[in-house]
């Protein structure tokens, strides 16, 4: 996705990427980065909880408009409310995705 | 407080992610300047989920990733921007589904984005929104020459001021 956001910006259009590696979109040089450390599947936080999902939103419209320079990165600072582990355990799919089997050794 | 770029990457991934460079071609700053005021502004969401219009639109290909493991769908999917829950379909081998499905509103938070134009902190939001697929280890070439310029053509002709972007 920084990828994508890189070839609109060039074409004159201001982008921000909100994300949960936001080392891995500024080293890609990404123009406006938005970190959240949430499990992956959830950039805008947990279903149904319009507050948690209104501060990220609202945080990258923030960014979006507001940031002075290329590279800018905001972090949202919201604890991710389950414990780490069963976080962990549920973002991943049920099967192991083709790539992953195949470095597993079972593709 | 910095986010933890790893706290929910199994460890042994790490690597692949770790002293990331940036890709060929593309190690130069870009940046286009917020002009507007937000507030009279329009935006488009770009979710990686790989969503698409339930009896609308084809799903993204899953079958040929699981033949070919390193090709990942490069296509895209407009999403008309009132798409309501339980309007979109999911196919993304690499994430769990089940609460994108719940509430689309963690990936591609439209109704958020209504609310923040209702409360005139945003000036509105263009007709469609973008869906990608973001696994895309073999089809980084195709999104750079086709996918982006379509995209870019999208946000052009529907009058976009800025894009939020956000990978799954």
């Amino acid at each position: 996705v920084p990828v994508l956001a890189r070839r609109i910006e060039a074409e004159g259009i201001p982008t921000v990427v909100v994300t949960m590696m936001p080392d891995v979109a500024e080293a890609l040089l990404t123009p406006r980065v938005v970190g959240v450390e949430f499990p992956f599947g959830h950039p805008f936080g947990m279903p149904h909880d319009q507050r948690m999902q209104r501060r990220v939103l609202e945080t990258a419209a923030t960014v979006l408009a507001g940031a002075g320079r290329f590279g800018t990165r905001v972090d949202v600072d919201i604890a991710w409310p389950q414990p780490r582990g069963e976080a962990y355990k549920s973002w991943q799919p049920a099967e192991p995705s083709p790539i992953v089997a195949q470095l597993l050794g079972r593709g | 407080m910095r986010v933890d770029s790893y706290t929910y990457l199994p460890r042994s991934f790490r690597g692949l992610y770790e002293g990331a460079t940036p890709l060929e071609g593309e190690d130069e700053p870009v940046w286009a300047p917020f002009e507007k005021r937000l507030a009279d502004a329009r935006l488009t969401l770009l979710t990686s989920a790989g969503l698409h219009v339930v009896g609308e639109q084809e799903p993204f290909d899953a079958e040929r990733e699981r033949q070919e493991p390193t090709w990942g769908d490069p296509t895209w999917r407009p999403i008309p921007h009132s798409t309501t829950q339980r309007g979109l379909g999911m196919t993304h081998l690499h994430v769990n589904d089940a609460d994108v499905l719940a509430d689309h509103e963690i990936a591609l938070p439209a109704r958020g984005l209504d609310r923040l134009v209702a409360e005139g902190i945003v000036g509105g939001a263009t007709e469609h929104d973008v869906s990608v697929m973001g696994y895309q280890q073999a089809g980084l070439a195709e999104w750079r020459t086709r996918t982006a310029p379509e995209i870019v053509s999208l946000l052009r002709d529907e009058g976009a001021d800025g894009v939020v972007l956000a990978p799954v």
